[in-house]
Parts: structure tokens; sequence; C-alpha cells
């Protein structure tokens, strides 16, 4: 899922400073699992603003307001009465959700609540990992699902570098050696073989290196065109 | 390959050819441009080492460009290692670099993967690692013997380059160490330069490990060296530097030296050390990395017997 982080208090704080009412949208997708953007977190940040509005003697409206997803027309559409009627969005969807919004054409800005950090999972409470750089070219059959993309600090296809001690990256002790984990898999999977000859360089273009990506399935369009 | 049947007719690989015991420097390019300091490291290097490595923005800290480097200790009458990292060019630049290196004499260079950014003064650049290591091998070989880019297109003049990679026999997981070297070799590896050593029965067993698997035969293996100045760089090496091991009878030697006599230690353990590694089946040259302390070179040669350097007729 995608894991975002609150942004700090002073920089929403300015980013909604002009606005006389504002709407602060959650999101019930990936932000409520990670427990950063969700109706509960949408109470939370929209009562202190209010409590920090009033400490500065400043009166503005402030309107809570979680729908299902930031990212699908289905949701958004029956709701955009209700972000016309504001100054400002302040959104804790993650960065897609945010501009899905604002490319609707309302006059209305929306500005992000939350940095959107990572595709990850959910280890432990609190507790979140990077798994995926959607670089579009899994390589996970060859390296024992373990992904040296996203998980090696270096993102080296022949690692593991001189800088892997006792299963730990050198860019920092918390940091586990991606490549110790794949060799280590491997092994116990008889497969170490996967490993042992030059996996050859690959094409970035599949990820963003190549521009902003689009997916096109005709087979989904032409459903979509014959139901009309 | 050349007429000559030379690779690249460095000075480096005329010296494997012979049979010789090669000896390998290092210089580490100013934070900027004083070209002072370049000339003055190489001038205690000068006649004591067959090549000298030029690195390449070490520990990710910002330095003069280790092309530029090479390009002075050239004109200085040095033969440089070139080194290359992946960590700040991707495929497009590294190949125009080896163009530009060639262009201007260089005929050794080091594929280095490049420490992480995290480590230098600019932990917010990105890191590109479009290839690594292996494959920047892989790169550079295909631009000598096939003279083609990456892409298949032909290149205008020849790539000679003696194209050398680092191995850590102290990195983990120890067991995939001389797979990796084997990986080197397979991607077209001609030299190797180790990580420092100082824990020498570990380097033994993965010495013997790459003699058993015959890839001695395959590339040439250079022991690297690093004489300790005190007992604090001791120390340091051990807890701090990613990928060195310096065991505890070490410290304990550095420890026990007297006042005023512990960088005379050190070079007394670095001269055993290439002592110790010459003696070795399969290790062909010692890489030797006074890290700023290159006025010991000359005493640390002359005492490991490695002086004069021999000179290859061209």
């Amino acid at each position: 899922m995608i894991i975002g982080d609150l942004k700090n208090t002073d920089e929403i704080l300015d980013s909604i400073d002009d606005a006389k009412k504002v709407l602060v949208m959650g999101c019930r997708g990936c932000v409520t699992i990670c427990q950063v953007g969700g109706e509960k977190e949408v109470a939370l940040l929209a009562s202190q603003l209010r409590i920090g509005d009033k400490a500065r003697g400043r009166n503005r409206e402030i309107i809570e307001l979680t729908i299902e997803r930031q990212c699908d027309a289905e949701f958004i559409e029956p709701i955009l009465g209700k972000v016309k009627e504001v100054d400002k969005v302040l959104s804790l969807a993650c960065g897609i959700g945010v501009q899905y919004v604002s490319d609707l054409g309302l006059p209305t800005p929306v500005v992000p609540g939350i940095n959107t950090t990572f595709l990850g999972v959910n280890l432990d409470t609190g507790l979140w990992k990077e798994r995926c750089q959607a670089c579009g070219d899994c390589v996970l059959e060859i390296t024992g699902g373990i992904c040296p993309i996203a998980r090696c600090s270096k993102s080296l296809l022949n690692g593991p570098c001189g800088g892997s001690a006792d299963g730990k990256c050198e860019i920092d002790p918390d940091v586990e050696c991606a490549w110790q984990l794949i060799h280590d898999r491997l092994k116990a999977l008889g497969k170490l073989e996967n490993i042992e000859r030059v996996i050859p360089a690959r094409s970035w273009a599949t990820s963003r290196d190549g521009g902003p990506r689009t997916r096109i399935r005709e087979d989904l369009r032409s459903i979509s065109r014959e139901e009309g | 390959m050349s007429d000559n049947g030379y690779k690249s007719g460095s000075n480096l690989e005329k010296i494997f050819a012979m049979g010789e015991f090669a000896v390998t420097g290092e210089c580490g390019p100013p934070k900027g441009s004083d070209v002072s300091v370049v000339k003055k490291k190489a001038e205690h290097l000068k006649g004591y080492v067959d090549a000298v490595n030029v690195t390449d923005n070490q520990t990710a800290i910002v330095r003069m460009s280790s092309i530029a480097a090479s390009k002075i200790l050239l004109d200085m009458g040095l033969e440089p290692v070139m080194q290359m990292t992946c960590r700040d060019r991707n495929r497009i630049a590294i190949q125009s670099d080896v163009f530009g290196a060639s262009a201007l004499g260089i005929k050794n260079m080091l594929c280095l993967s490049g420490d992480h950014q995290k480590f230098g003064n600019h932990p917010g650049a990105k890191n590109v690692y479009c290839l690594d290591s292996i494959q920047l091998i892989n790169t550079i070989k295909t631009l000598r013997d096939e003279g083609k880019v990456m892409c298949g297109d032909e290149v205008e003049g020849e790539t000679k380059m003696f194209i050398g990679a680092a191995a850590n026999p102290f990195g983990d997981p120890f067991e995939f160490r001389v797979s990796r070297l084997a990986k080197k070799v397979e991607a077209g590896v001609d030299f190797i330069q180790t990580q420092c050593i100082y824990n020498m029965d570990k380097f033994k067993r993965w010495m013997k490990e790459v003699v058993d698997r015959g890839l001695h035969e395959k590339c040439k293996i250079m022991a690297g060296i690093t004489p300790l100045k005190s007992l604090g760089m001791a120390r340091y090496m051990a807890k701090n530097v990613s990928g060195i091991e310096v065991p505890e009878e070490i410290i304990a030697r550095m420890k026990a030296a007297p006042k005023g006599k512990k960088a005379e230690e050190g070079i007394k353990i670095a001269v055993e050390q290439i002592q110790e590694v010459r003696e070795m089946e399969g290790v062909a040259g010692v890489h030797l990395m006074a890290i700023e302390w290159e006025a010991k070179v000359p005493e640390i040669i002359k005492a490991a017997g490695l002086y004069p350097r021999p000179s290859p007729s061209a």
C-alpha cells in the first residue's frame, strides 16, 4: 500500500493561511490503513487547527469529510458541491488523491496535508517498510521475492556490494542488506544459481526514468465503449 | 586486441605480462582545483609504483574529478588508474567519460559501485546506479573488445582500457564473496584490487577459494594494504569503515608500540603484510593505499624489497 507521513503543523498552517473556509478531506484507502489520512486523523487535525485558530484569535470554518477514495471519480463527484463551498481543500490523501481532486478543474485549490513516502508494508504496530518502487520490470522471480531495486540502497542487480556487514547495509545499521536477504532466501530455496551469473544491465525506461507512465488496456477500453 | 597483443598497453598490464609482482598506489584528489595537491602526492609515488589509482569522489565527498587528476598524473609521467563509480553517472555519462579518458591517454580504470552519498558532504544528492559495478565492467569490455556502446552502436576509434574492479573479502555474506568475484571475471575484469587487509587469516581463506576456482588465472589479484598511522586510525578503521576488519592482535600491536613509534610500527606491519601476501598463491601484486601518507610509500616499497620497479619495454 501507499504509505504517508503527516506534514509538520507549521507547513500545514502556512499552506492554508489565506483560506477562510477549509475542507480537511480524508481518504478511506491506503492512508486510512497506515493511520495518517483517514476519518480519525481528519478529525484530529481539524480539531488541532480549530484550537490553533482560536489561540490566535482567528475565526474560520474548518469542515471535515472523508470519502472512500480520492483517486476515483465515482467517489468524488457526489462531494463536488462541498469542495466548491470552501476556499481550500487540505487533503490527507496520498499525492495521487491530491492531484486527482486538483485536476477536476474546480477553482478551489487543493493542498497536501501529508508527504507520500513509499510503497510498503505494515510489519508491526507503527512500523512500515518500503517494498516496491513500481519500476515496471519485476525481478522478484529471480531474487527469491526480495526486491533489490527498492530494498538495496544502490538498487544493485548484482549485489551485495562491499558495504554489506553482518546482514546490514553500509548506510545504516538499522537497514537490512537486501542482498544478504536475497542470498539467504535463495540458499534456502536451493536456487543460489539465480545470482551466480551476471544479471545484465536493465532498461530503466519502464521506470519513472522513461517519463510519466501511462497504461492503456485496449481490451477494457473496447468493452467500455461497447457498453457505452 | 591491439597489434602488440596487449588489451590496453598500459604499464600495469605489461608488468603483469612480464610476470612481475605489481605495485599500485593511490592518490585522492583535492577538494577543489588545487593542482599542487595532486602534484605533491604524485611526486612521492613517482618511480615507486607501477600505476596510481585516482579516486572518484571517495566517501561521496566532492573532489576534483578523477579524469582531470588522472590527466595531471599522466603529464607528470605517472600512470593513472582512473576510478569510476556508478553512483554519480548514468550509462550515457559513463561511456562518454570513458571515451574522454581514453582520448586523454588514460589506459587503466577501476569499476566501482561507489560509497553511498549518505556518507558524504551532499547526502541530499540523487543516486544514479543506472549500472552496477559488474555491469560497468561489461560495458567497458564491450567498448574495448567489440567497439560498441551498450545500445550496439559502433564507436569511433579505440577505447583501450585495462579493466579493474574491487573485491572485498571481508564483506558479507562471506560465502558469496568469491562467487561475486567470479561474476566480475565473467563480466570481463582484468585485475582486482582488494579492500584493505588486516585480517590475514580470512584473506587466506578467501584467496584459497579464489585459487581453487581458478579465478587467479583469469584476472590478476592485487592485495590491498593500508599502513596504520596511529592507534586511533586502527580503532577508527575497525569501527567506522564499512567492509574493513581489524583484528584485535593488530590493535594490540599498535597499542604496545611506544609513544612516538606508533607510525613506525604501522609501517612495519604493512611491510610484513606485503611480504605475507607475496608468498600466497594467486596474489599478483599489492595495492598500497597510504591514505594521506603518500610520503611513506618509498620507504614501505623499499623495505618490502619491491624497489626498483621494473620498466617494461614498449
